[in-house]
């Protein structure tokens, strides 16, 4: 009985309740990656109602409940559907992922310290998430059911809808709360606690990226915390900061005070939410670029240039927000400053990807599934960058505006780019987690099977924006002439998602299979260069053995005259 | 495993890790209170009357608090000098006293809403009303907060002041930074929702 009563709190402490950034970066890891799978499953039901509208749902269908009577999905629940897959994929998946699971596992250990400067901080912002997201999925369980006004929740539909917003709002405090003491914790420990001889000038681009991200979460989520709690009291307080006087609703004029301007949600939202577009694709940049170095084995090209781009991209993404809201009429003036703002962030953006793709020349590559994933992250990133373009200025904004084509542009950045860099990172950072490698056939096959499916989803909306199909039509545009002739790729689009979604069981047998029976890794299977590598495989608690010294720069690959071809930054002298 | 740079500053930066946490949290604090302001602004600019304040509120009461808590300001800027040349009675007492003027600076405060919602002026009743209790109320928040915190290091927290008195000493300037920020924001409330 003594034994038992010690090993709970024990138990406890180390896996539940840790404040070690280990343990809670791999609870972020986890919860992420369940999110994204639930977030990916909401779109595979979507992509039926496309494909086959108003035929009943196969397989889950009888499950959907009232939402979905005899398996049909009804229109409030596919826009519950939208809004719910755009909140889980940002929020609750692909940025605690990014900054939530790698951020906490990697930085401390990249920079040499022992843990994060404010280990109950982290513990904290953890469970603040992990609250917010429950809140967010148990809105489907309402009697309204879940939030049916877009990731975006502009008022006033936001506002007088029956569905789930409140639980919304209340979910993203939480959320906009864990991510304060992230980033809060993330900065002061990459500042504070880097190793002897660790200059900012020798940080891994890695660190640098979160660094920047870090404070893009610190100063953008605010204001979408001040535009919140106003939506909150519009909708349980019956003020009416954005619901404008005279407002008709189902027929009906909206008995409330008046006066207030939908904009300026709009505004508030998108002055978070344009950063957030960086949030989602700094870390994975950083990932990317870790990965190159190790795998080509030489420096990354520009090492400077990148830093400085991506302190650029941070700033200059504070000042880009209006380009979402070309089409409220907010003015030519206004139009044109954030249409020259959007056009100028496009320039450090540019530099690094060129940066990463001249890493490759000359250089003797070898293709490990993770550098697979982030060799197809370059293309797929700069398809989703350059039809960006378009989007940013005006005029043809106006056109492509709620187009399938802005769909397809922001899911090439997100998707076949942040996610096949998080999937890279996951194969590249697993053997240091577990102390096992991944199964190479298998990732093979998974990277394979999703890149070309990516492609096959997300390349047909091109198309069908540019044929000027809306992207918010529950038939899928059926009921329109003009969407005629690309009406049919839906079907293409939909398939390719269900085999794509089959090709991510391939990932999710290898992560479980490789994490008890995978080839035993020792400390530094890659031959890599970065502090990360100087600790155990998995690292044990307090991470170094002893406290390690950074004698160099990060990229120390492939010196003329040197033995190896790799020299680490915690050896004194070439090895 | 004890964390560096909890009491000491690291020597090229020159901070203790609190100091910059608490700089960045305020960091934070000011795009969240300057998200609300932009809002107050926007919406006033593009209404077509608005009420005036100094008519519709208690200047009055609101002068009061004004001075209640910058009062207290003072007296937690004192009681943190106090803490750091280890007067500890004389700095316990100063934080007593910032935690009696907060108190009563909530006291006035839910006076004045207790007038307000007995006149059948609710946040719902127009913008100008909802500007201000969601102002004055997330500011409320912050106070309550404030008191909180406060309460732990009188009560609860004050025994680190013999374990570690340098770290218990940078808890009060911490919260000292946080005591001013709030107090700020308190003074922009009064002048442009109350005077303005």
């Amino acid at each position: 009985m003594k034994s038992g009563s010690e090993a709970r709190p024990a138990f406890w402490r180390s896996y539940v309740f840790s404040q070690d950034h280990k343990v809670v970066g791999l609870q972020y890891a986890l919860t992420a990656l369940v999110f994204l799978l639930i977030g990916f499953t909401l779109v595979m039901i979507m992509r039926w109602q496309l494909a086959h509208p108003g035929l009943p749902v196969p397989v889950v269908g009888p499950w959907l409940g009232a939402r979905a009577p005899q398996g049909i999905i009804l229109p409030e629940f596919y826009n519950a559907l939208t809004a719910m897959h755009g909140t889980i994929m940002v929020f609750l998946g692909i940025v605690p992922l990014a900054v939530g699971g790698f951020g906490n596992y990697l930085v401390p250990l990249q920079i040499g310290a022992a843990d994060m400067a404010f280990p109950k901080l982290n513990l904290a912002s953890y469970w603040w998430y992990l609250a917010g997201g429950v809140l967010m999925l148990a809105s489907f369980f309402l009697p309204g059911g879940a939030p049916q006004s877009g990731w975006t929740s502009y008022p006033p539909l936001a506002i007088v809808n029956q569905g789930g917003q409140t639980w919304w709002l209340v979910g993203m405090l939480c959320l906009i709360t864990s991510s304060l003491l992230g980033s809060v914790n993330f900065i002061t420990t990459i500042v504070q606690l880097r190793a002897p001889g660790l200059t900012f000038s020798r940080l891994p681009f890695f660190v640098w990226s979160q660094l920047v991200t870090s404070f893009l979460l610190l100063l953008a989520f605010p204001p979408l915390e001040g535009a919140a709690i106003f939506q909150l009291m519009d909708r349980l307080a019956g003020t009416s900061f954005f619901l404008p006087s005279g407002l008709v609703v189902s027929g009906r004029v909206l008995h409330n005070a008046g006066g207030g301007n939908p904009l300026l949600w709009q505004h508030l939202f998108w002055f978070l939410a344009h950063p957030e577009v960086y949030v989602l694709i700094l870390p994975a940049m950083g990932i990317v670029a870790e990965i190159i170095a190790v795998n080509t084995r030489k420096p990354l090209f520009g090492y400077r240039a990148l830093v400085h781009s991506s302190v650029a991209i941070g700033f200059m993404s504070l000042i880009v927000w209006a380009h979402h809201m070309f089409i409220t009429g907010m003015g030519t003036t206004m139009s044109s400053f954030f249409q020259t703002t959007t056009i100028l962030i496009s320039i450090p953006s540019v530099v690094i990807l060129t940066c990463l793709f001249l890493s490759l020349w000359g250089a003797s590559i070898r293709f490990t599934t993770p550098m697979l994933f982030a060799l197809a992250f370059l293309p797929m990133f700069g398809i989703g960058g350059l039809t960006g373009l378009p989007l940013g200025l005006a005029p043809a904004g106006l056109h492509l505006h709620d187009t399938y084509y802005v769909v397809a542009h922001f899911h090439y950045i997100v998707a076949p780019g942040t996610i096949f860099a998080l999937f890279a990172g996951v194969y590249h950072w697993f053997p240091k987690v577990t102390g096992r490698r991944m199964n190479g056939p298998l990732g093979w096959l998974h990277f394979a099977g999703t890149f070309v499916c990516m492609n096959l989803i997300f390349m047909p909306m091109f198309v069908q924006g540019l044929a000027g199909m809306n992207r918010r039509l529950y038939d899928g545009g059926l009921q329109y002439t003009l969407d005629r002739n690309v009406v049919g790729l839906h079907l293409l689009i939909s398939r390719a998602a269900w085999v794509m979604g089959i090709f991510q069981v391939l990932f999710i047998v290898n992560v479980f299979w490789s994490a008890w029976r995978g080839s035993r890794a020792e400390e530094n299977p890659w031959e890599a260069t970065t502090l990360e590598w100087a600790s155990a495989s998995p690292p044990a608690h307090g991470n170094f053995a002893s406290p390690p010294i950074a004698y160099r720069g990060p990229y120390d690959y492939s010196a003329p005259g040197a033995r190896l071809d790799f020299t680490p930054q915690f050896a004194r002298d070439e090895i | 495993m004890d964390v560096p740079y909890t009491i000491e500053p690291r020597t090229d930066t020159g901070l203790y890790n609190a100091q910059l946490g608490v700089w960045l949290f305020i960091a934070s604090e000011v795009m969240l209170f300057g998200a609300l302001f932009s809002g107050y602004a926007l919406l006033r600019t593009g209404a077509d009357a608005w009420p005036s304040g100094s008519r519709h509120l208690a200047v009055t009461l609101g002068g009061v608090n004004t001075f209640v808590l910058i009062a207290s300001s003072i007296v937690m800027a004192l009681a943190v000098r106090s803490l750091r040349h280890a007067q500890w009675r004389r700095g316990r007492r100063e934080l007593a006293i910032t935690w009696v003027l907060g108190l009563v600076f909530l006291v006035i405060k839910a006076y004045e809403y207790r007038e307000h919602v007995l006149a059948g002026e609710l946040p719902s009743t127009n913008n100008f009303f909802a500007i201000y209790y969601t102002l004055t109320g997330l500011h409320a928040l912050h106070v309550i907060g404030g008191l909180i915190v406060l309460a732990y290091l009188i009560g609860p927290g004050a025994s680190m002041r013999r374990t570690q008195p340098v770290r218990f000493t940078h808890r009060a300037a911490g919260l000292s930074i946080y005591w001013q920020f709030v107090d700020i924001v308190w003074i922009l409330v009064f002048l442009t929702v109350y005077l303005l």
